[in-house]
């Protein structure tokens, strides 16, 4: 629906200088304006292509290639579902199709009030942990149907479910588009000298020396 | 320090006996700060490598046998001897794009000791004349890149990462940079893809490996979380220590996920070549046997790529040679147990259904293949199946990895085992692993396949004129 705020434009402008070519900030730099929007807009995109150096279609290139980037709105939390090989041994797809019930939507819709997407995903690495589900990128393990119900009685009442794991305790879950709550901060002095690979000809210099020694 | 016990803030991890290298401190519940990583010696194998000359560094690795634990197996000591001389820059990029089904270990390695790995990066930065490192982490691991994040500040503020670290001449930056779901981009030629910014789709390699040709066309590494998380124990304690675990060819320990229909289930970490399969399915200090009381029908041995392996081989021990030879892999780490009550068509069709949406597109055999693999075990398994679909699927594979699959059982039959990896018509493995799961379910399970075949045939309808 937009381009990038002043503020993210900043902030992109700080995740570029942190790579040798600015095209490699491509995917952090989309999953910024699905932080931004829930979603991934045509007009965010020729944005990108613009502060990276690229076309729009090239940023479209990318970002269609990866599932995390959704091209049209979403609910306000992602409901990943796994049901790949370790989960349906132990009720995955029962889960699934308990959440479809309950929500009354099938994979891959949202519900009318805007508030829940689900998705039937691919293994997401917690497999001892089985039935386990995402939302928003945060795990809730094995699970039952019970404490599905409990996970989304909370997120409607606006509140951190119990049984989802966050990086520190009792931490929000985010809308749907922000992943990690704290960034990685460099200053422009501590990335003056990331530059093009090829302006970089030698050795660097802790090698040289102790070759010498040598 | 209890051992044997559920980690209750380290949900899936379960401590046992043995010694730990790279997953001691998950049993404090403050295993990822910079606090509890210092009190228990953290950054001292980093400090103790910046005493040695890079080139010592590099020959600790290789002398270790330090073998890499993303799933090829390939020593890493060799793979970073493989950067050209005089090709400057050289870049590393830590691979913890992991999305194997059946596998985690890196992200519990990201999430509860982000510090071990950062410190990994510094020692193979020093070692090899990396003067930068992205650390790719799947991009659904929230809480592990909020780790990372909150790891990487800590550090930088600390002096270990930036400009002249700690007073020596050595200068490296550390970038957290994450992906957005794809599993093909752990495939190393992919993750440099996806790292310049572009659709994650291998690059044909060989002629150029990514240590020669990598990153913007520069020397890279692509090394595994779990790998580089190994280097500050080896620091500490030397080669020769890390040789006293595991097996002469597979030193040091590894981390196992065992999954699926065994009372507990969880990430272990035990020797290479020591344990066998049956010690952690059977016992106490592992899976404690099979849940609620029943039998052992097939496990995947090492990830969703690798063909099963049966009951009879149970003993074999977790290395990746012997597991080579009865033709399979330990891949990744892996196990997922399944029980009697398992119906062996459906667990295959949704292997097979996991590459099919993963495939990247590139390769015709792979893009078409692994989808028309998928819909005829979809029709099998409801009950449309026709006729020739097993000799179709066979072909099919046979396609996409021609000539004999590796799959183990053909002692059983008095055949020579074919040793892993298969053949490929396609430039990366994704292809060929989704015939891993039919071939192997066909070989000992066909008569299922059969039986549902022959009832959808029997119970058509006949059309009338």
């Amino acid at each position: 629906m937009s381009r990038l705020s002043d503020a993210n434009v900043a902030l992109a402008k700080d995740i570029i200088r942190r790579y040798p070519r600015p095209k490699s900030a491509l995917i952090p730099l989309l999953h910024l304006a699905q932080e931004q929007e829930g979603w991934v807009s045509d007009e965010a995109m020729a944005h990108l292509g613009e502060l990276v150096g690229v076309t729009a279609a090239e940023v479209r290139g990318t970002c269609t290639f990866y599932e995390m980037f959704k091209l049209h709105p979403v609910g306000k939390y992602m409901v990943n579902i796994c049901t790949n090989i370790a989960c349906q041994l132990l009720g995955g797809e029962e889960l699934l199709h308990h959440a479809e019930q309950t929500l009354g939507i099938r994979a891959g819709g949202t519900t009318n009030d805007g508030l829940f997407t689900i998705e039937d995903v691919e293994c997401i690495a917690a497999c001892t942990e089985a039935p386990c589900i995402q939302v928003n990128y945060r795990f809730g393990l094995r699970l039952t149907h019970d404490d599905f119900d409990d996970i989304i009685a909370a997120l409607r009442a606006g509140n951190t479910p119990e049984k989802l794991i966050t990086a520190n305790p009792g931490e929000v879950i985010p809308s749907h588009g922000t992943l990690g709550l704290s960034r990685q901060v460099m200053t422009e002095v501590q990335t003056t000298h990331i530059v093009a690979p090829e302006q970089v000809t030698e050795a660097p210099v802790w090698l040289a020396t102790s070759s010498k020694d040598s | 320090m209890a051992t044997g016990q559920y980690v209750p803030h380290a949900p899936g991890y379960v401590d046992s006996p043995g010694e730990k290298i790279v997953t001691s401190r998950f049993v404090y519940d403050d295993s990822y700060t910079l606090e509890r990583y210092e009190a228990t010696g953290g950054y001292e194998g980093f400090k103790a490598a910046l005493q040695k000359a890079p080139d010592d560094v590099h020959s600790i690795t290789r002398d270790a046998t330090l073998l890499g634990r993303g799933g090829a197996g390939f020593p890493a000591g060799i793979k970073w001897g493989f950067c050209p001389d005089d090709v400057w820059p050289r870049y590393l990029v830590v691979n913890g794009d992991e999305s194997e089904p059946g596998t985690y270990k890196d992200r519990l390695l990201m999430e509860l000791d982000p510090h071990q790995l950062i410190e990994g990066c510094l020692i193979a930065c020093y070692a090899i004349g990396l003067t930068q490192c992205f650390l790719y982490v799947r991009g659904e691991m929230a809480v592990a890149q909020q780790r990372i994040a909150d790891a990487l500040n800590e550090a930088y503020a600390k002096g270990y990462i930036g400009q002249n670290v700690l007073g020596t001449d050595f200068s490296v930056d550390i970038v957290l940079h994450w992906g957005a779901g794809a599993y093909i981009v752990g495939e190393e030629t992919a993750l440099i893809e996806s790292l310049e910014g572009n659709r994650g789709m291998p690059r044909l390699k060989p002629p150029f490996f990514p240590a020669a040709v990598g990153l913007y066309g520069q020397p890279t590494i692509v090394n595994n979380v779990e790998t580089l998380s190994n280097l500050p124990w080896l620091m500490n304690n030397g080669a020769d220590k890390y040789k006293e675990f595991g097996s002469e060819t597979s030193p040091g320990t590894r981390m196992f996920a065992v999954s699926g229909q065994v009372k507990r289930p969880g990430v272990y970490e035990v020797e290479q070549g020591v344990t066998t399969y049956e010690d952690l399915i059977y016992g106490n200090d592992y899976c404690q046997g099979m849940l609620d009381g029943r039998e052992l029908k097939m496990f995947v041995p090492g990830g969703g790529s690798a063909p099963w392996l049966f009951p009879e081989h149970v003993k074999l021990p977790l290395e990746a040679r012997p597991v080579g030879a009865a033709g399979t892999m330990l891949g990744s780490g892996a196990i997922v147990i399944m029980d009697d009550t398992t119906d062996a068509v459906k667990a295959c069709l949704r292997i097979v259904r996991f590459f099919a949406r993963e495939s990247c597109g590139k390769c015709a055999p792979c893009r078409e293949g692994t989808s028309w693999e998928e819909k005829i075990l979809q029709r099998i398994l409801d009950g449309h199946g026709r006729p020739g679909d097993l000799d179709l699927l066979l072909d099919i594979g046979d396609n996409i990895s021609p000539g004999p699959y590796p799959v183990a059982g053909f002692e059983a039959e008095g055949l020579e085992p074919v040793p892993f990896p298969p053949r490929q018509t396609t430039i990366c493995p994704l292809g060929p692993s989704s015939v891993a799961p039919i071939t192997s379910a066909l070989r000992r399970f066909r008569h299922e396949f059969e039986a549902k075949i022959a009832a959808a045939n029997e119970t058509s309808v006949e059309v009338i004129a």
